[in-house]
Parts: structure tokens; sequence; C-alpha cells
């Protein structure tokens, strides 16, 4: 090893802590991406690959019911490169662990071969017998939720006749990765499941014989979607199409690429935060190190190590740190990586779940760091090469200090010495304390982005269930029923209120823009669904006129006074120009609401319901439920409630996790930027304290005199911090958006304080790692050497 | 003045400096520090630079050895003109044939007594083992001690082991003593004196201490920027006689 090495290797070792503390920022930054690229690119590569191997659908359309003679005409249309019906049809399903109903959708498969279309993957078991009545498939998800075996049994409300239903596999689709009921907003494996039987019998259990009610289409490479989606519509209009959908539309996908958009973000603005604050530190400790080693850097010079030999071993210095950052980020990279993966596998079911980290993105994530980390030291590098040997034999001149505005501003305060003192230094160096300021803050923010989250899913949750959806049930009817039904369902035991409701599938068409979506009829006599208006004040809905959710509206480009035109899917598949009078606040998406009567007169119908909100009295809520899996009208009963506990606690333990690595995080980058601001204060200015102690200052008063500097630059980066942070968190939520969901910006007290807790413990404990450098002084050694 | 020939051992004249002037710029205004020099340097000659401090010898040492460039005027080593080079080839000069001595020794604190002599021997074309070195200068048995480690003439005679080992042709020490006491002082002068007869190098010592000058060939005298006096000493004072 020569000698240089040698050198770099002590310097290293002498500086290990500041080394490592900024190894640890660059390891957080290269872990955060290495984590989300990684996990984002295992599954695109396995989204991919599972739509490709069992080919997902392009194009997916319900209908009311349709000969299974339609299908060589859909084939024919220019584009499709085949096609598949299907029957898809819901039933309550009674489940021995669960006292409520929970919903299955029953989903075709043919007789003798398995679909062409939205293949199935057959985790265990077998595939149905359509010669036996009852066979399934279940989803995954389903029957991890149930700890359903093939050969299990469980009961079923097929179109209002009771029939068991024998589990014969497990089951996947690239339909549902995700497994969630469109129009609700959380999902929930307890209650919601997907099942594939056999197309003879469930035809027969829907009287669907030789018909279907659902058609998905794959496209030719040359296709193009929006002609077909026309065609399409236009050729199943009279069949009841409920109106054609890309993938983008399609509940699954939509889920699975939201997530992977959210992923995106997590990879950018973390990490390069990060990777900021290291390059920033780096460059004020290789600073302080060339400026210690002016002379050592001379004497080599005087023996003839070029310029570039110089600046390279300053350069290593830089590049070993971040290389001990990149392969410790790296490998927790890829640890957190797995352990996100895995708690993908909750959500997300793919047949093969294969996490990886390539070697491209290795490759790319050290170009990176090791780039930003020569960058960060290039200037100082440069000065180093261009340090005239001669010159730098003779001392440093002593630091410029000038009576500055500061003083002033001390005066003014009435500040001692060490205020004085504190203030010329904080005003000497600039640049060196904005940097340590925003480093501080900096950690503040990657606090609150990494914990507002929970806040914003606990309003959204609190808006949605609180405030807007105050009943405990949303019960559907197999068919638009009478007001008789409601009567009856209101008669139901536990039962306290029952309001009722229609839904009918439209597009909103407004301009070149639109949008599928359901037009929800209310009773003006309603308590149990509260429309809010963007405001979160509640509105009455119009007698004519239409209440539209706020990212709707936005999305068909129409404002309140505004009018678009509503095409109903369904029955005489009336088109109406409606107004749009108010704009709503809710986060479920795609909210569109009519008064009730105006809905009716709309489809020229009698007084047709689709379900009733209930509120149900606790105590009686059991016997309530066994009656509702028995009642063969009801289509499905929908508690959202009872998903709300489920996807809280299952939201719990992730966020948890991902709280307990945003605290590491934000406390390594404090430590960071604090341990080595101090560090390098202490030893610039270690002459100037040894000579204070040697003039019969204690240890606490100059310990003090070098922590006031940090404090001030701490307290500026509070609200910096609180401020960075609030932004990012709305910048993250710009990249959570979708053309249809918006989310509320809301950071509650308790975040900012634990940010502001985290931080200031890892400052404080970073001051008192180094206020023992303080108690180590060497008063007689400092005094006496020149620097 | 064009300087005399030495009248002992007249080698060729490695340097030769002509009208060296340098001004220096500072924030207040210009400080002359060498008001045109004109002096010779001969092959294995022994010579003591002497003047206060302020009279411009570290200045017209540096210029010598190769670390700052006149403002106006020539000097030559051999056949390198070291006022027309670029400052890579200054490195090349330096690292090719000068070794220097520093009056605060400039040892690297983290490097041991064997490698802050490795640092000059990893990069000089024929050097000594840094061990051979070491030995030269008395110090074989102090090898991984680090500059901490040693007394003040201990870390002066590895400075000299460092900037020996590479077999240099001129040795150029600046006020090597002047961080020294007296007895430590003679010892590390006993080195140099050993190191000029044994290698042959050509050895320039600055210093304001008259007392050195006994040891010498020649004395050049300087004072305000000019050569004040060149004296040619009748034999060279072996330096234990020196007396301060």
């Amino acid at each position: 090893m020569t000698a240089l090495r040698q050198k770099l290797l002590r310097d290293l070792w002498r500086l290990k802590t500041q080394a490592l503390a900024i190894s640890l920022v660059i390891a957080c930054g290269v872990a955060t991406f290495v984590m989300s690229v990684s996990v984002l690119r295992s599954l695109e590569r396995m989204g991919r690959l599972y739509y490709q191997d069992y080919r997902f659908a392009d194009i997916f359309v319900q209908l009311t019911r349709a000969p299974r003679g339609i299908a060589p005409r859909l084939a024919e249309i220019p584009g499709v490169a085949a096609v598949q019906l299907r029957i898809v049809a819901e039933a309550t399903l009674d489940l021995p662990g669960l006292v409520e109903p929970a919903v299955g959708r029953l989903v075709s498969i043919p007789d003798d071969a398995a679909p062409e279309l939205n293949r199935i993957h057959l985790r265990r078991g077998r595939w149905p017998d359509p010669a036996r009545r009852g066979e399934v498939l279940v989803n995954e998800a389903f029957a991890v939720a149930h700890r359903l075996e093939p050969g299990d049994r469980l009961q079923a409300l097929l179109h209002g006749r009771r029939e068991p239903l024998t589990v014969t596999g497990i089951a996947l689709s690239p339909e549902y990765v995700y497994q969630i009921r469109g129009g609700d907003l959380l999902p929930d494996d307890l209650r919601f499941g997907v099942f594939w039987m056999r197309e003879r019998p469930l035809a027969a259990a829907f009287d669907l014989s030789k018909a279907c009610n659902d058609v998905a289409l794959a496209l030719r490479p040359e296709g193009d979607a929006t002609a077909v989606i026309a065609a399409v519509d236009a050729l199943l209009a009279p069949y009841g199409g409920r109106g054609a959908y890309g993938r983008s539309e399609q509940v699954s996908h939509r889920y699975v690429s939201d997530e992977l958009a959210q992923l995106r973000g997590m990879a950018s603005v973390p990490p390069a935060i990060f990777l900021l604050v290291a390059a920033f530190v780096l460059n004020v400790v290789l600073n302080r190190l060339i400026a210690m080693q002016r002379e050592q850097i001379a004497t080599l010079k005087a023996f003839g190590y070029t310029a570039r030999e110089i600046g390279g071993h300053y350069l290593q210095f830089a590049l070993v740190i971040a290389g001990f950052g990149l392969v410790l980020g790296v490998a927790a990279g890829a640890w957190l990586g797995r352990g996100m993966a895995g708690m993908y596998v909750d959500f997300f079911r793919f047949p093969v779940q294969e996490f990886r980290v390539d070697p491209a993105l290795l490759l790319e994530v050290s170009l990176v760091t090791l780039a930003a980390a020569g960058l960060s030291v290039a200037v100082a590098v440069r000065r180093v090469a261009r340090l005239a040997p001669a010159e730098a034999m003779r001392p440093p001149a002593p630091g410029a200090y000038r009576p500055v505005g500061a003083d002033r501003l001390g005066r003014l305060f009435g500040l001692g010495w060490a205020g004085r003192m504190v203030l010329r230094q904080i005003a000497r160096r600039p640049l060196r304390a904005a940097f340590t300021t925003t480093g501080i803050a900096l950690a503040i923010a990657v606090m609150i982005l990494g914990s507002f989250g929970r806040d914003m899913i606990g309003y959204v949750i609190a808006f949605q269930f609180g405030a807007v959806q105050r009943y405990d049930f949303s019960l559907g009817f197999y068919e638009p029923a009478s007001p008789a039904a409601l009567a009856a369902v209101a008669r139901l035991p536990g039962v306290l209120r029952a309001e009722p409701f229609r839904t009918v599938p439209v597009r909103l068409v407004h301009g070149s823009r639109s949008r599928r979506t359901a037009v929800t009829g209310l009773a003006t006599d309603r308590d149990l669904l509260q429309v809010l208006d963007a405001d979160a004040r509640p509105v009455a809905v119009p007698e004519s006129g239409l209440l539209l959710s706020e990212k709707l509206a936005e999305h068909l480009g129409v404002r309140p006074g505004g009018s678009l035109s509503v095409e109903v899917l369904e029955g005489a598949r009336p088109v109406r120009e409606v107004e749009v009078t108010a704009t709503l606040r809710d986060f479920s998406g795609l909210a569109a609401y009519l008064d009730l009567a105006a809905l009716h007169r709309m489809m020229r119908e009698g007084p047709r319901l689709s379900g009733a909100f209930l509120a149900v009295d606790p105590a009686a809520s059991d016997a309530l439920y066994r009656e509702l899996k028995r009642t063969p009208r009801v289509a499905s009963v929908v508690s959202q409630r009872a998903s709300l506990r489920r996807f809280e606690a299952m939201m719990e333990a992730n966020l948890l996790r991902m709280r307990l690595v945003n605290v590491v995080f934000a406390s390594i980058i404090a430590f960071g930027v604090v341990y080595n601001a101090a560090r390098v204060t202490l030893s610039e200015r270690a002459w100037e304290l040894a000579t204070l102690r040697v003039v019969g200052f204690t240890r606490g008063e100059v310990s003090v005199a070098l922590a006031a500097e940090i404090l001030v630059l701490t307290a500026w980066a509070v609200p910096l911090g609180v401020l960075c942070g609030t932004g990012l968190a709305a910048l993250a939520l710009r990249a959570l958006e979708t053309d249809t969901q918006t989310f509320p910006l809301v950071i509650a007290p308790a975040t900012y304080g634990a940010a502001l807790v985290t931080v200031l413990s890892a400052t404080a404990v970073s001051l008192l790692v180094v206020r023992r450098g303080i108690d180590r002084l060497d008063l007689v050694a400092v005094l006496k050497s020149r620097d | 003045m064009v300087a005399d020939p030495p009248a002992v051992a007249p080698g060729p004249a490695v340097f030769v400096a002509r009208g060296v002037t340098r001004v220096f710029r500072t924030g207040a205004g210009e400080v002359t520090a060498l008001r045109g020099i004109d002096l010779d340097l001969y092959a294995g000659e022994f010579v003591v630079l002497l003047g206060p401090s302020g009279s411009g010898k570290s200045t017209l040492l540096n210029i010598l050895g190769g670390l700052d460039v006149p403002t106006a005027g020539s000097v030559r080593f051999r056949d390198h003109d070291l006022t027309q080079q670029n400052d890579a080839a200054l490195t090349h000069y330096r690292r090719e044939h000068v070794g220097f001595v520093f009056q605060f020794y400039n040892l690297i604190p983290s490097l041991t007594a064997r490698e802050n002599v490795a640092l000059v021997t990893d990069i000089a074309p024929e050097p000594m083992r840094p061990e051979d070195a070491l030995r030269l200068v008395g110090l074989g048995d102090r090898l991984d001690h680090f500059p901490s480690q040693l007394s003040g003439g201990e870390q002066q005679r590895v400075a000299i082991a460092r900037s020996i080992a590479k077999r240099p042709d001129v040795l150029l020490c600046d006020e090597p003593t002047g961080a020294l006491d007296v007895q430590t002082g003679i010892t590390v002068l006993e080195v140099i004196e050993r190191i000029n007869r044994e290698l042959g190098t050509t050895t320039a010592i600055i210093t304001h201490n008259a007392v050195i000058a006994g040891m010498a060939d020649r004395v050049v005298v300087l004072s305000d920027g000019r050569i004040a006096a060149i004296r040619r000493n009748s034999g060279r004072l072996p330096a234990r006689q020196l007396v301060w």
C-alpha cells in the first residue's frame, strides 16, 4: 500500500464518526431509492409478465343480457384480437367465521376449458367440474382471509336461492390482482371475494343460459382502444351495455398503477433529499479537512506530488465515504425492499412473487451516488490542486471577522460575548450556516413527509365514514325494487332507519370529455348519507340539477352553473342535459348525486329503488345479519365500517414499520448534519475554546458557546422544516393524485410535534457527543499547535 | 554582482540565477521580497544563505526549489528553465531533483516515520528503501513511530530522511534547526553534513543563525532582498564544533 493510501485510511479512521454519519445519510438515500425502485420494478415486471402470460383483457364492459351469438360480431370489430363472454354476478355469502354477510363475485369460466382471456392461475386444488353444482375456485386473497382450503364449503345466496358452494381450488387472475369492489373506498378480503364457477351452473343459477352479462376483449397490438370502445358500445347498447372501458378504468389495474405511481414518487424526492444533505455535509467536512491539512498538502506538493495525485487523494476520501454509504444503502435497501414487497403480498396477488434488485439499478445508484459525492467535493478538490505550495507553508491568516450587521442585532438584544461570538461566526460563514439550517430543516421535512400519510388517511376515513357515509350498511337489491321492498327492509330486526337510493350507470359527457360513473338518486328526507360541499358544509340535493364531486367536475371541465350531458346506460337509455348546481368534497372518487324524484323522472320510471342505507342497532345486529344472509332479494350487504377496522389494523402495522424507518432516517440526517457541523466548529475553534478554558471558563460555559451556534441554527431550521415538510407533503399528494382521486393535505399537530421531537433529540444527542470532544480538549497541545 | 566560483571542489554550476526579482501583491499593496538576485550554486557544494527574517531568503529557496516562480529574471537548474515552466513541469522538477527540509518538519501526522519517507519513495524513480534512509539519519529503531511519538530532533531527522530518500540532486533546508534546541540542532546539522559529504548532494541551508555559516563552503548573506555579501570559508567546520 502506498503511503498516500495509508494516509487516506488513517484520516478516515481519525474522522470515523463524522465519516460514518455521512455514510449513513448516503445509505438512507440509497436505501430509499433501492427499496422503492426495486419494489417498483419488481411489481412492474411481475405485473407485465402476469398480464402477458395470463392474457389480461384490454377492454371491459358490463351489460344486462346478450346472447352468446354476439361473440362473432364483437370479434369482427377491427382491432379486436379475442373475445370473452362471461357471466358475472354477485351473491351474499354466509361464512362460518363472519357474523355479517359477505359479498361474493362469481365469474363464469368455460365449461370445458380454461378461459382464454383473463386466464386463471390455479394455486392449489383442481378446476371445478361443470357437471357438479356449486363447485368454485376462490380467489387467494379471500381464501387466505378465511383460511379456505380445497374441499371447504360455504353457504351462498345465489340469485335469491340458498346454495352451498364447494371450493375445489385456490386461484388468481390478472383481473383481480387487487381485490376490491368498484366504488368501495377500502379493500376487505374478509367481506368481498371473487369466485370462478363453470358457466353452465352459473348460468342456471342466474337465468342466463346461452347468454352473458359481461364481455372482455383483447386488442391487437395495432388496435385503437377508443375506436373499439365506440364500436362495442354501439353493438351492445341494445343489450343493456353499460359502456365499455379500458384498463385505466379497470378497478384492480387502476389501484395497481396508482400504487406504482406512488412508488415512483417515493423513488425520487426522499433519495434526492438524502443525497443533497450528504453532499453538503461531505462538502463541509472535506473543506475543513483540507483547511486543516493545508501544510500537508503543501509538503506533498513540495515533494513533487502532482495536483492530480493530491486532488485524487481527497476525492478518494469523499468516494470511500460515499462508497461505504452505497454498500450499506444497497444492503439496507434490498432488505427493506424485501420487507416492503412482503407488505404488497397482502394487497397484490401475483402468481410469482419475485422480488429482485436488478444489476442495472445497482449501476445507476452507484453512478448517481459517486457522482454526487464527487461533485460535492469538486470545488474543494480543485482548491487543493490550485493551492500554491509556498503560500500554504505559511499559516493561514486569522479569519477575517468584521463588525457585522448581526452585531447590531446582538447589541439590540444585549447579547454577551458568547452571543456575539456565535452571531459573528454565523455571519462569517453564512453559506455554511444556511446549509446546516437547511440540513436540519430537511430532517424535519423527511419526518413530516414520512408520517403525514396517516393523518391524511385518518382524515379521509373520518370524513367519509363520519361525515358523509353515516350508515352502517348499504344494501343492494337484485333488481330495482318498489318502496314496499324498502318498507320490508325497514321492518327487519335491528334496523333503526332505512333510506332509499337509486343508482344508474351513466356516462357523463361535457364537450370532448366524458366519464363512466353512476348517478345516485337520494331522498330528500335523508340522514344517513350527507352531501357536503367544498367547505364541508351540508348541501341540500336540489330538485333538479346534479351534484358532482370536485374531482369529477374538474375531470369533466365543468363548473357549478354549467351543464353536461347525462347518458344513462340502463333501461331506455335516455340522454339528458343537466345543470351542475354544486361541487362536493368527496374522497370516494366519482360521486354524482341527483334528487331521487328527479332521477325517476329522468329514467321515466316509477319509484324504483336500487337499495337502501341502513342504520342498525348494534345490540340487534347479529339477528339482522342472520336475516340478511337469507333474504333472497338482497344482492349485497356492504359494511364499510367493518372493512374500516380491518383496513386500519392492516395499515397500522404497515405504517408503523414505515414510521420506524422514517424516524431512523430523519434521526440519521439530523445527527449527520448537526454532529458534523458541531465537529467542524469545534475543530475550527478549538484554539479559541481552549483559550477560553485557559482563562478560566468552565467546560459547561465553553460547551454553551459551541452549542449556542448549533442551537441558533436549529431554531431557524424549525419553521423552515415545517414549511418544507408541508410543501413536500403537498407535492407528494400531487404525485398521488389520479384523474379521479384527490387527497386532502392534512397534517396533524402531533405529526409536526413528532418530527420536531425526533430531530431535536438527534440534535441534542449529537451535541452531547461533541461535548465529549470539549471535555477532552488538550489545552496545552491545542495552544501550542499552529492550527 | 556575479558570484565567484568556489575555491574548493569546483564542480559545474547546477543553479544559475540572474536578476531574480519577486514581488508579492497583498491587499495592502506590493511587497518586493527579492530585488535582482544573481547567484550560482555548484554541484556538491554546501551553501548557507544567511539573513535576518524578511531578507528574502525563504523566497529565494522556494524559487530554487520550484515552489514559486520569480516575477522577473531567470533561474536555470542544469537544462531546466525554472521560470518558463508550468505547474506540471515544476512538479516534475521537484519530484525528480529536489529534497526539502522545513523548519516545522512538515511530517504527515497520520503516517509513521517509515510511511512519511515512503510518501516520497513511492513517487521517486530510484529511491532508497525508507528503512535505509531512516538508518542514515540514525532512526533505524524508530521506523514505526508516529510523529507525535518522536522528539523535535527526531522529527526533523525523519524529515531529512524523507527528503534524501529519493537521492535528490539538491537538498534545500529552510531553518532546519529553527525549532530545535542547540544540542538537537547540532545532531540534525550533522546529518545534513553527512548527506552532503557522503551522497554529494548540493545542499543549501537558510538560517538567521550566523554560527551555522561555519559549516558551509560558501556563505551568501541576504539583506532586504539583495545579496549583501558572498563569503568563501577556507575550511568547513564540522557541525559538532558549532556553538551558539
